[in-house]
Order: structure tokens, then sequence, then C-alpha cells
């Protein structure tokens, strides 16, 4: 009883720092909430553009809604890919160095295809 | 996890099987899969932002035989990731947690994930929606 009156911060003082806590699992729970919505949307997108021609599928992409929408969900996309690979390198990679080099590598391969992804959509978005 | 040759706990070889664990390694698996998948996104975008001719490109190959199998197979990857991800979510909420309810879902995600792969490549071969 008494101890379930203790304040929480009375246990963890002392036993280090919680560093990021449970910011990684959280934003892969946040991402994944989006992408749930953000799929579909892509998905079904795709569905009436089967079959389309090269101007079609342009002019798609040129309004406003569907541009921001492209870039949320590809800017997400490759979000939470990063940290979905993350555990699974963090679970069966035990080369420390090996390890450490994959995790950074996937983050700047992940930054880059996301950037150009953003650029892309803008070029089509903005006529250039 | 260091080699640190002290005793480990039992591993997966010592359990009957459930459907619970086929989707948790699934869950991995297509995750996997749907990570390799974004670069087809990007090649897509790309192509669209690189004009006429490399859409053309583009099309061509994903309307290949070779490029038709790797989309069914993305679309049951994303469909499966989906459907389970969404049952992860309501575990994350503390639901589900029953053994029956866990083993429930388990095949609910799997029998849901085929069916919608099966619904959006119905509407492709049939000609597309809309």
């Amino acid at each position: 009883m008494s101890e379930n009156l203790r304040h929480p911060l009375k246990r963890v003082r002392g036993l280090g720092s919680a560093k990021e806590g449970v910011a990684h699992w959280w934003t892969q729970r946040v991402t994944a909430a989006a992408l749930i919505v953000l799929a579909i949307w892509f998905v079904s997108m795709l569905l009436t553009l089967l079959h389309a021609d090269f101007a079609t599928a342009h002019a798609m992409l040129v309004k406003p809604w569907n541009a921001v929408l492209m870039i949320a969900f590809t800017t997400t996309m490759f979000w939470h890919a990063v940290l979905g690979l993350q555990v699974v390198i963090e679970d069966y990679v035990h080369t420390r160095w090996l390890e450490v080099v994959t995790l950074v590598l996937i983050r700047f391969l992940a930054v880059l295809f996301a950037l150009a992804c953003a650029l892309a959509v803008l070029r089509v978005a903005l006529g250039g | 996890m260091a080699q640190t040759g002290r005793p480990l706990s039992p591993h997966l070889g010592i359990y009957r099987w459930g459907v619970q664990m086929t989707t948790s390694i699934l869950h991995r698996a297509t995750g996997i899969a749907l990570a390799v998948g974004t670069l087809v996104v990007l090649w897509g975008l790309l192509a669209l932002a690189g004009g006429a001719d490399s859409w053309a490109t583009f099309k061509a190959c994903a309307g290949s035989i070779i490029g038709t199998i790797v989309l069914i197979g993305w679309t049951w990857a994303l469909s499966f990731h989906l459907c389970n991800g969404i049952r992860h979510l309501i575990q994350d909420a503390g639901k589900g947690y029953a053994i029956a309810d866990f083993k429930r879902s388990s095949w609910l995600a799997i029998v849901f994930s085929v069916v919608l792969t099966v619904i959006i490549w119905a509407i492709v071969f049939s000609g597309g929606a809309a």
C-alpha cells in the first residue's frame, strides 16, 4: 500500500536516465496510425489510375490535395520503415560495428529517398 | 546480443506451433518486404516527374509478368501488415490478450489480408475502378 502511494519519481531516481524513453515505440505507433489512412488513400488512388496515360496520372498529382497527401504518405512511409528496420537490425545483427553502420546507413538512405520523393511530387505539382 | 555463453531462455524449437507465431514473424517479414517496396514508390514518382518516356518505361516494367507478380506480392504484404498492424494497435491499447482472442485475431488478420488482396486484384484484372 505504502509503495503505491509513493511518487513514481521517488522510485526511478538514481536508476539512471531514461534517455529517449518510449519515443521510438510511440513514434512507430503514431506513424502506423497515419499510414492506415495514407496507405488506403494511396492504393485507392492507384486503382483509379489503372491503365491511365501519362497526362492523366500527371494531372492527378498536380492537384494540391493529392500532392500534399503524397508527400505525407512517402515521408511517413520512410519514417515508419526506418523505425521498423531499426528493431530488426538491433535484434539480429550481433556485430556491434556492423549494427551501428547499418543503422546509420538506413537513416541516410531513408532521408535521401524521402527527399527525392518530395522533390518529384513538387516538380509535378509546381509544373517544373 | 553479446555472446556471453550464459544460459538462454528456451527458444522457438520447444513450443507447439500456434497461428500467432506465424502472424508475428509475417509482420516482420512483410515489414521488411514493404521497406524494399518503398523503392517502387520512389521509382514511380521519379518516373512521373521525369516525363512521359520514363513513365512509359515504369508502366511497362510494372505491367510485365514479373512486375505483376511482384506487385501482387507487395499488395498482400501491405494488406497483411495493415490488418495485423491494426491488430497490434488494438493490443497496444490493452485489448485482445486472452489466448482465444489472440489466436482468433491472428486468423482474422490472415483472412482479411487475403480477401483485401483478392478484391484489389479483381479490380485490376477487371479493367480498373471508376
